[in-house]
C-alpha cells in the first residue's frame, strides 16, 4: 500500500511537471483531429494548392500521404505539383536568393512548423490577418504583429479591420467564404499541417495501447512472481 | 588441485568448460545468488537498477541512431526529421532516446536522493558514493553534448550559453571556450566534436564508471533504510548475514515488479507525452539552428535547471560573470563532500533528528524551487516596487532565486555542525522488517 | 538455497509463474527487437530512390542499346536484330544454363527462347553474376572477340562471356546468366523497370 502511495506520488510528480505556462494572447483551439481522412485530406490539397509555391515541405514525401487514405495514384494525378515521382519530398522551386529579394527571408519550411508553433498558434495566425497601410504588403496580424507573410488567403476570407480599443477583429469586405468556411478551410489546412508535422504520429498512439496492454500483463505476472518468492522472507 | 576449485559448485558438460576457463559459475554465485541484501529494502532502492535499464536503452537506441543521424551542420536537422519519418521506426527509436535521457535523470536524482535520506555515502561507502558523484557528472556531460545533435534553435543557443559560460573564467575564460568550439561561434565543428564526444568519449567514461560503482557496492554490500551493517550479524554456522537475502531470486524478482512500472511509465511517455508538455523536447527545437537569431525565450533542458537558476541567481562580481559560473559548478560538485560533511552517529533519516530532517526538507524546496524558476524568464513573477528599500526594481523570482541558492548552499555548508547536534534516536541491532 | 527445499513451498506454481514470466519478457524482448532490427532494412528515401524508373524504348535503334539506371544499378536495353535473334540458337550448345533452368535470374514472364517481352527487346541488369563487374557491349559478331563470337558481352575483371541474351557461356568464372530484373511495358513505347503485374 505504502509503495502504491509512493507510486501515485512518483505519478503525480512526473505529469504535473507537464503543465505549462502562461499564453500571451488567448488562441482558439484548432480543431486537430488526425483520424478524419477528409479533413486531412481537404487540408493537404489547400496546402498544396495555397502553399506549396513558397513555403516547402521537405521532410515529407508526397507518397506519404497515402496515409491519411490517397492512393499513389490520386496523388500522382491531382496533388503532384513540384515533384515528378510520388517518393519525392514536397520541395519548391524558389531558390534562397530569389526569396531573401522577394520576401527578405527565406519562407520557413513548413514540415515540422506546428510542432515548433503549436496547431493554435497557426490557426489563429492565419484567422488573424487585417488591412495595415503602414505595412509593406498592407496586412498585419494579432497573433504575429508585422509578419512578413501577405495575406494569401485574403480572397477567401475578405478584408478584416482590427477595432484597436478591444483588439478585436471586424469583417469590413466578404470574401469568396463565410466566416464559418473559411474557418473550417483554415481548420483543415491547419489538421493537415499537424499530421504533417509528426505523420508517425497516428501509428505512435494506436502503438501505444498494445504496448502497454502487455506491459500491464507483464507487472501482473511479476507482482505474482515476486509474492510467491518474498513468502520465504520472514 | 587448486584449493578454491572445491568450492565451486561442482558442474559438469559445457558449463564446467567454461568454468576452466572464465569464472562464470563463481561469477554468477557471487553476485546473484550467494549476494546477500538487507531484505527491508523499500521503494527507494529500485532507482539504481533501473537506471541500468536506462543505460542500456539509451546505449542500444544511440547505436541505432548513429546508423541514420549525420553530424553536419548542413544536414543534422534534416537527418533528425530523416528519422522521425523515413526510417522504418526511426520516431520510436528518436523518442525512446530523448525520452530516455529525461528518465536517466529522474531515475538518478532518486537514487541520489535515496542516498542522501538513508546516508548511503558514509563509511565505508565513500568511494561507492564519489563513483556515483562521478557518473552524475560524466551524464550531465553526456546530456549537454548530447542536446546539441538535433541542431535546432535550442540546441544551438543553449550550447552558445553554456560555452561561454568557460569564458568567464579568469585568464584563459575566451581562449578555452574558443578551443571548446573549435571556431568563433558555435557551428559545424562544434558539432562535430560533440557528436564525436557523445558517441564515443562520454559512453566509455559511463560505463567504466558503472562497473567500477557495482565493484565498489558489491565489496562493501549495500546500505538500507535503516542504515544498519548487515555483515555485522551473522549466522554462526553459515556465515551468510542474518538481515540478507540472496539477490537472486528475491531482489530480482522484486526489481521486475519496478522495472515493470517503470516500463508502463516510460512507454505511456513515449507513446502519449514523448515532448512533455516542452520539458523533454522543446518546440523551439524544431525551428532549425539560425546562428543570427535568439529564440525570445532559452531555457535549458530540465534536469539542468536548478543549476541554470543557481547561475542566474548570483550576482555578477566586478563585472565578471565568474562568480555565477563557479557556483554553478560548486553546486554539482558540493556532493562529493558528503561523506565528510555529515557528523552525524547514525546514517539513516529514520534515526535522525528534527533538525537534520528539517534541513533535508529545506534543500528538496530549494531544489525544486530552483528547477522551476529555472525553466522561466527571471521575471517571471514581475518586480519589486521601487517603494521598498534594497530590493526595489529586482524582479522577485530573481530575489526568491538567490534565497534558496543561499538555502541549497547551507545545506551543506552547516552540515558538520547540525548534523552533530542533532539528537539521533537510538539504531536497532538488527534490520526492521514486518 | 535451503528455503527450495522448505515444504509449504508451492513449487509447481513458482515454475509456473518463473515459466509464464520468463515466455512473457522473451516475447516482449522480442517485440522491441522488431523495431530495432527493421529500422536497418531500406527507408523510404531509399525506397524513393530505388522506385520503378520509367524508360522510353522507341529511340532505340536496332542493334543498339541503351543503359537506364535502376536501384543504382546499370540496366541494358537492347534492340535485337532478326540476325541476332536467330544467333541465339546456335548458342544453345556452348552455353552453361541454356534453358534458363535456374529461376532466380529473370521473371517466369521472361523464361522463354528470347529472355524478353517484346522478342527484339530484352532489359538485363548490367551486373556480372560472378564478382559484380559490369560487363562491356560487344554486341557485333567477330572483332576483337574473335572468329567464333556472335554479339554479347564480355566481363573485363575476370572474363565472363554473355550471349545477347545474356546466358553465359561455359568456362566462364560467372555462375548464372545475366538478371532479367522485374519490368512491364505501361505503353508500346515505354517500359517500366522495377515493377511488374505479379505483384
Amino acid at each position: 500500500m505504502k509503495f502504491l502511495i509512493k507510486l501515485l506520488f512518483l505519478i503525480t510528480f512526473i505529469f504535473s511537471i507537464t503543465v505549462h505556462s502562461n499564453e500571451l494572447i488567448k488562441l482558439d483551439k484548432a480543431p486537430i483531429d488526425l483520424n478524419d481522412h477528409a479533413s486531412l485530406q481537404r487540408g493537404a490539397r489547400n496546402f498544396i494548392n495555397y502553399c506549396l509555391n513558397c513555403h516547402s515541405a521537405n521532410y515529407m514525401r508526397y507518397n506519404r500521404l497515402t496515409d491519411i487514405g490517397l492512393s499513389e495514384n490520386l496523388i500522382k494525378d491531382n496533388l503532384l505539383f513540384t515533384a515528378e515521382k510520388v517518393g519525392e519530398p514536397m520541395k519548391i522551386a524558389m531558390t534562397q536568393k530569389d526569396a531573401k529579394a522577394w520576401f527578405g527571408a527565406m519562407p520557413p519550411d513548413l514540415s515540422v512548423e506546428v510542432r515548433a508553433r503549436g496547431a493554435d498558434w497557426v490557426y489563429g495566425y492565419l484567422r488573424g490577418y487585417y488591412r495595415d497601410p503602414s505595412r509593406p504588403t498592407g496586412w498585419n496580424n494579432t497573433v504575429y504583429e508585422k509578419t512578413a507573410m501577405p495575406h494569401i488567403l485574403w480572397k477567401l476570407q475578405g478584408d478584416q479591420k482590427l477595432n484597436p480599443e478591444r483588439q478585436t477583429l471586424e469583417l469590413t469586405k466578404p470574401g469568396s467564404l463565410t466566416a464559418k468556411e473559411y474557418d473550417t478551410f483554415v481548420g483543415d489546412l491547419v489538421n493537415y499541417l499537424a499530421y504533417m508535422s509528426e505523420p508517425s504520429k497516428i501509428k505512435r498512439l494506436n502503438m501505444g495501447y498494445y504496448v502497454l496492454i502487455f506491459l500491464g500483463v507483464l507487472l501482473f505476472l511479476a507482482v505474482k512472481l515476486k509474492k510467491e518468492f518474498w513468502k520465504d522472507i520472514k | 588441485m587448486r584449493a578454491e576449485l572445491k568450492n565451486k559448485n561442482p558442474s559438469s558438460g559445457f558449463v564446467a568448460w567454461i568454468d576452466e576457463r572464465f569464472p562464470l559459475s563463481s561469477l554468477i554465485t557471487n553476485h546473484m545468488t550467494k549476494y546477500y541484501a538487507p531484505k527491508n529494502f523499500n521503494f527507494w532502492y529500485l532507482f539504481g537498477a533501473l537506471a541500468l535499464v536506462v543505460l542500456v536503452v539509451q546505449l542500444i537506441t544511440g547505436l541505432l541512431l548513429t546508423m541514420h543521424y549525420k553530424p553536419d551542420a548542413d544536414l543534422a536537422f534534416a537527418s533528425v526529421e530523416y528519422i522521425m519519418r523515413d526510417v522504418p521506426y526511426g520516431w520510436l527509436i528518436r523518442y525512446m532516446h530523448s525520452t530516455g535521457a529525461s528518465m536517466f535523470f529522474i531515475v538518478i536524482y532518486l537514487h541520489m536522493f535515496r542516498a542522501l535520506i538513508y546516508g548511503s555515502y558514509k563509511s565505508p561507502r565513500e568511494l561507492l558514493f564519489l563513483f556515483g558523484v562521478g557518473i552524475f557528472f560524466i551524464l550531465m556531460a553526456e546530456a549537454f553534448f548530447g542536446y546539441l545533435l538535433p541542431w535546432g534553435q535550442m540546441s544551438y543557443w543553449g550550447a552558445q550559453v553554456i560555452i561561454n559560460l568557460f569564458s568567464t573564467i579568469p585568464f584563459i575564460g575566451p581562449d578555452l571556450s574558443e578551443w571548446v568550439r573549435g571556431d568563433y561561434l558555435v557551428s559545424d565543428a562544434t558539432l562535430n566534436r560533440f557528436f564525436a564526444f557523445h558517441v564515443i568519449a562520454l559512453p566509455l567514461a559511463l560505463v567504466g564508471l558503472v562497473f567500477f560503482h557495482l565493484v565498489a557496492l558489491h565489496e562493501v554490500g549495500s546500505n538500507n533504510p535503516d542504515g544498519i551493517e548487515i555483515k555485522k550479524n551473522l549466522d554462526k554456522k553459515t556465515g551468510i548475514p542474518l538481515d540478507g537475502i540472496a539477490f537472486h531470486p528475491y531482489y530480482t524478482v522484486k526489481d521486475l515488479v519496478g522495472l515493470s512500472v517503470f516500463l508502463i511509465v516510460f512507454a505511456s511517455i513515449i507513446f502519449y507525452l514523448p515532448e512533455m508538455g516542452g520539458y523533454f523536447l522543446e518546440a523551439n527545437n524544431f525551428i532549425p539552428a539560425d546562428p543570427l537569431k535568439t529564440p525570445a525565450h532559452i531555457a535549458p533542458v530540465w534536469y539542468f535547471t536548478p543549476y541554470y537558476s543557481i547561475l542566474r541567481a548570483v550576482p555578477p562580481i566586478l563585472n565578471s560573470q565568474f562568480p555565477g559560473v563557479a557556483a554553478m559548478g560548486l553546486a554539482v560538485l558540493v556532493f562529493a563532500f558528503l561523506p565528510w560533511l555529515d557528523k552525524s552517529n547514525v546514517k539513516s533519516i529514520r534515526y535522525k533528528g528534527h533538525i537534520f530532517k528539517s534541513w533535508i526538507a529545506l534543500f528538496v524546496v530549494s531544489f525544486f524551487t530552483l528547477g522551476y524558476l529555472g525553466t522561466e524568464p527571471s521575471n517571471v513573477w514581475g518586480q519589486f516596487s521601487n517603494a521598498i528599500p534594497f530590493i526595489g526594481g529586482i524582479d522577485k523570482a530573481t530575489v526568491v532565486a538567490r534565497i534558496f541558492t543561499v538555502t541549497y548552499f547551507l545545506f551543506f555548508v552547516l552540515m558538520p555542525y547540525y548534523s552533530r547536534k542533532d539528537i539521533t534516536k537510538p539504531v536497532p541491532s538488527r534490520v526492521v522488517y514486518k | 538455497m535451503a528455503d527450495y527445499q522448505d515444504e509449504k513451498i508451492d513449487k509447481k506454481k513458482r515454475s509456473f509463474l518463473i515459466a509464464a514470466t520468463t515466455v512473457t519478457g522473451a516475447i516482449g524482448a522480442g517485440a522491441i527487437a522488431v523495431p530495432f532490427l527493421s529500422s536497418m532494412t531500406p527507408s523510404e528515401r531509399a525506397k524513393a530512390a530505388g522506385a520503378p524508373v520509367e524508360v522510353d524504348v522507341s529511340k532505340i535503334e536496332a542493334e543498339a542499346m541503351i543503359t537506364a539506371e535502376w536501384r543504382g544499378q546499370p540496366v541494358w536495353i537492347i534492340n535485337r536484330s532478326e540476325a541476332m535473334l536467330a544467333s541465339l540458337k546456335k548458342n544453345d550448345s556452348s552455353l552453361a544454363d541454356p534453358n534458363l533452368d535456374v529461376i532466380s535470374q529473370q521473371p517466369d514472364y521472361c523464361k522463354n527462347a528470347t529472355r524478353s517481352i517484346k522478342p527484339n527487346l530484352i532489359v538485363l541488369v548490367g551486373i556480372c553474376t560472378h564478382l559484380g563487374c559490369s560487363p562491356t557491349a560487344k554486341l557485333q559478331t567477330k572483332g576483337d572477340m574473335g572468329e567464333n563470337w556472335s554479339g554479347g558481352f564480355f566481363c573485363p575483371c575476370h572474363g565472363s562471356r554473355f550471349d545477347l541474351a545474356g546466358r553465359v557461356f561455359k568456362g566462364s568464372p560467372a555462375p548464372i546468366n545475366l538478371v532479367v530484373p522485374p519490368h512491364k511495358y505501361i505503353n508500346d513505347n515505354t517500359v517500366l523497370i522495377g515493377e511488374d503485374n505479379t505483384g
